[in-house]
């Protein structure tokens, strides 16, 4: 593939802006001056005069397997010896471009490419040295094992003895990639890099980093957001041995965006200290505009503004005339609650403040918008605010938000000396960022054949724009992309329209953000349709998508179809390959061979085609229990199959103890659940005895990992649950 | 109240300590030992198991006191070099993903096994049911668990 600077620019969208400043910066013109006798051609690869590479990973590891992958695609371009690279994990740095580890985009659209770039650029720049230095042509060079080869006259330099005249060359602008196929070890299982450090201790994690003469904090925080401290007894709390300081940290303004909640935090000497000490506190809050927020109230709100005409999103035909006319009509009602993330490591964060410069460690999946956030909230320019990103201890969306470093730097300033911020599991459960409150009215019109013909989805959920911009009330298109506006639909007339739902909590981004609710009810009730005509669900599921085919905004009947910020000429939604993971997937269950529970759903999302079959039981006491599952997936190429097989699987255990138990509610303004007593997650001897993964061999351009393996999970095992009960469950979760 | 404790072998004498002091705590951030992660404080995650005298405890709710005059191993102290069978074959079937659950998933473990070198599938998942794993590795984690104790001698 022969690429020219310009032409990769050019098919850069607008939603990939902070990829392009890194391409940009990456092509040698802001790099730092490397070292005497070293060749750092970009700012994320740096190879010295011993022939070690050094990769920068600059995305967040949080076991998705960025840190075991991405720098393999570097290290294959550049014809580097795996012994001979070493990886370094990148602080924030706006040299690197978006590190924004969300939306499954480590690998997918233009990152794939510039990866590439970064390796080719290099083995470029040590091939025309070797070419130089015995000159001869270039092209008759190849560049393998850390050392650049002339095969004909079989000799050859390695990396090291080259760095010193490739650093005088210039950058190239065109670089040739090689055919993936042809790259030694990505598209191969790839070992787990940090695994020997995981099990034996040593992996860092944000609240493993120690500095001299540190102290530790924690906060109480408004029980509502948005509410404040009225009365709290500081002289109780300092007299707990131990306890330093009791600081109140600054009230948030509306909307609360990126900022931290505010509270009382307690600094000590150590963690328990801080503890007993915030216990001391004895805290009375007053509890602000969101105070009287109660989520079972809220949703019978919810399920009124599903039950009236909302505003049109996506329009064909017209679907209330066709229902006026249809035989039959099937209706149904579905509810997901909010939901945590529930990371198994609870946020922390360790900062420093020197005068106007800041240094931090956290568990973040985005460094640069934690720097923007630490660099207004203590008045320094965030350029001198370093943060360096640990490992994280799982993120699913709640560490894109930088509060818990901000309380860290906040501290950190007034104490004089380094401060971790802890938080506890208390912590996290009532004070997350978190899954939105939905309900969905669907309604069919049938013909009297059983054939679908009119379609209206009614959707209503706080949306995370709320927590950007107070007057946001409607699902974003962006939301609503996420499995509604892109849904393939073999109907001719079709409704679907928002509902007005006001934010009374953080809403935030959790693992497949809206695909969670949305493909819950369409995938749901596409089973409930084939259930009312007699149908085979996977018959059923296959005519509603209809034939295989590249979705348009126009067939679609929509404004736009914003794919993940990926161009549809590359990343088509592509029909057939949902056909396929179906038949791939319902083939190996054994689908249609009778005498289990068996649930299927699939679902396209982050680009990446996923379907599920679940097969379901009872418990001791009549509860359900996931027994085993199948899942097939088109993520194009992969990268390291070993690690999106893992993250398959994790997303079939994460997904089903959200359907089976997860629920966050509130009381008064409050969050209800406190710790995994009442916020339950997948046990071991709850969780499926089997997950068979099977990956799609494709040579499309890849798709998202993370998050795709979520969105079917729910649907499928309400569908095998119906099989097993006849019983048919809308609102989540199962077991409350 | 002075209390001595010996952890991995090693001898420590804390001064001036809260007896009710958590066992976790004590390790983290008093001896250093990071390792021992903390994930809800209420022995409800497991993320904090470590040893005492070869049982697996919670740290997080087993007071400093209680560890007096006994041995306490983390999963530094499992074994010199990485090389438990647990460990081993943690590594081999690519178990972590976020990894954080993962040191307290195989001091459980290790306790099974020392207890019984061959446990069944139903043994396994009883004795990990307290080791919550957010990624959903417990089909890796269990397949370890075999592959281990087929190692055990």
């Amino acid at each position: 593939m022969k690429l020219s600077r310009r032409g990769f620019l050019g098919g850069v969208g607008a939603a990939a802006a902070g990829l392009v400043l890194g391409i940009h910066r990456a092509s040698g013109r802001a790099v730092e001056v490397p070292a005497d006798g070293e060749l750092a051609p970009n700012a994320f690869v740096r190879i010295g005069s011993d022939g070690v590479a050094t990769i920068v990973c600059a995305r967040s590891e949080m076991g998705q397997g960025v840190r075991s992958s991405l720098h393999v695609l570097v290290a294959d371009e550049l014809g580097a010896d795996l012994a001979k690279v070493q990886l370094v994990q990148g602080d924030g740095d706006p040299r690197y471009g978006n590190q924004d580890t969300d939306g499954s985009s480590s690998v997918r659209g233009d990152a794939f490419t510039m990866l590439r770039t970064l390796g080719a650029t290099a083995r470029e720049m040590l091939v025309a040295a070797a070419a130089h230095r015995w000159g001869v042509p270039a092209a008759k060079l190849v560049a393998r094992d850390s050392a650049v080869h002339d095969e004909r006259r079989k000799r050859s330099l390695a990396f090291g003895e080259l760095v010193a005249e490739a650093a005088k060359l210039p950058v190239p602008k065109h670089v040739e990639l090689r055919p993936f196929g042809e790259l030694p070890h990505a598209g191969k299982d790839l070992p787990v890099r940090d695994a020997p450090d995981q099990v034996t201790g040593r992996a860092t994690y944000a609240a493993d980093v120690r500095l001299p003469g540190m102290l530790t904090a924690v906060v109480a925080r408004p029980p509502a957001l948005l509410g404040k401290a009225a009365r709290f007894d500081a002289a109780r709390a300092r007299a707990i041995p131990g306890v330093r300081d009791v600081v109140e940290l600054p009230a948030p303004s509306a909307p609360i965006q990126m900022q931290a909640l505010g509270g009382v935090a307690v600094v000590a000497d150590h963690t328990w200290a801080a503890l007993r000490g915030r216990h001391a506190l004895a805290v009375t809050w007053d509890g602000g505009p969101n105070a009287g927020y109660d989520s079972a109230a809220y949703r019978e709100q919810l399920l009124v503004a599903v039950r009236a005409p909302g505003e049109v999103v996506r329009k064909v035909g017209d679907a209330e005339a066709a229902l006026a006319r249809a035989a039959r009509r099937v209706e149904a009602e579905y509810v997901v609650p909010h939901l945590a993330h529930a990371t198994m490591e609870p946020p922390a964060a360790l900062a420093r403040v020197d005068g106007d410069r800041c240094e931090v460690w956290a568990c973040t999946q985005d460094p640069q918008g934690m720097q923007d956030e630490i660099g207004k909230a203590l008045g320094i320019d965030k350029s001198h605010v370093t943060v360096h990103v640990t490992l994280l201890g799982g993120g699913f969306g709640r560490k894109s938000f930088p509060d818990f470093a901000v309380e860290a730097a906040l501290l950190a300033k007034r104490a004089g000396v380094p401060v971790r911020v802890q938080w506890t599991r208390e912590d996290d459960l009532q004070h997350s960022s978190y899954h939105t409150h939905s309900a969905q009215a669907l309604v069919a019109g049938l013909d009297a054949d059983g054939n679908v013909i009119a379609w209206r989805h009614r959707i209503a959920y706080p949306s995370i724009s709320a927590t950007f911009s107070a007057d946001a009330t409607r699902p974003s298109t962006g939301e609503l992309s996420q499995g509604v506006l892109d849904m393939p639909l073999a109907v001719p007339d079709i409704s679907v329209q928002t509902g007005a739902a006001a934010a009374h909590a953080r809403i935030g981004w959790l693992r497949s953000v809206c695909n969670i609710q949305q493909a819950f009810a369409q995938q749901s009730f596409i089973a409930e349709l084939a259930h009312a005509t007699g149908r085979d669900p996977r018959d059923m599921l296959l005519r509603v998508l209809g034939p295989a085919r590249a979705l348009t905004a126009a067939d679609q009947g929509v404004a736009k179809l914003p794919n993940y910020g990926l161009p549809l000429t590359t990343y088509p939604y592509d029909v057939g390959r949902l056909h396929h993971v179906i038949e791939r997937v319902t083939d190996a269950a054994g689908w249609g061979t009778g005498g289990r529970a068996l649930g299927l759903a699939a679902h396209r999302s982050f680009a990446t085609y996923v379907a599920v079959v679940a097969q379901v039981g009872k418990g001791r006491r009549g509860e359900p229990r996931v027994e085993e599952a199948w899942i097939a997936a088109d993520a194009g190429t992969v990268i390291n199959p070993e690690r999106v097989r893992s993250q398959l699987e994790g997303a079939f255990v994460f997904a089903a103890s959200n359907t089976l138990h997860g629920a966050i509610t509130y009381e008064g303004g409050a969050v209800v659940q406190r710790n995994f007593r009442d916020y339950r997650l997948l046990r071991m001897p709850e969780a499926p005895r089997a997950i068979h993964v099977e990956l799609v061999a494709s040579t499309a351009p890849p798709g998202g990992v993370g998050e795709p393996g979520v969105p079917p999970v729910a649907p499928a095992i309400a569908n095998a649950w119906f099989a097993l009960t006849g019983t048919r469950v809308r609102t989540l979760p199962f077991i409350t | 109240m002075t209390i001595s404790i010996k952890v991995n072998g090693r001898e420590h004498t804390l001064g001036e300590i809260d007896p009710e002091m958590p066992l976790l705590w004590v390790l983290r951030d008093l001896l250093g030992l990071t390792g021992t992660k903390f994930g809800c404080g209420e022995a409800l995650c497991g993320a904090c198991t470590v040893h005492l005298d070869g049982m697996a405890v919670r740290s997080c709710v087993t007071p400093v006191e209680r560890a007096r005059g006994r041995e306490v191993t983390t999963i530094e102290g499992l074994s010199a070099d990485g090389d438990h069978p647990l460990q081993k074959a943690w590594v081999e079937l690519g178990v972590p993903q976020c990894g954080y659950c993962q040191a307290g998933q195989i001091m459980t473990a290790a306790a099974l096994l020392a207890a019984n070198p061959s446990p069944s599938d139903d043994d396994i998942a009883r004795s990990m049911a307290g080791n919550l794993c957010r990624c959903g590795t417990y089909v890796r984690i269990r397949a370890a668990i075999k592959r281990a104790a087929k190692g055990t001698p």
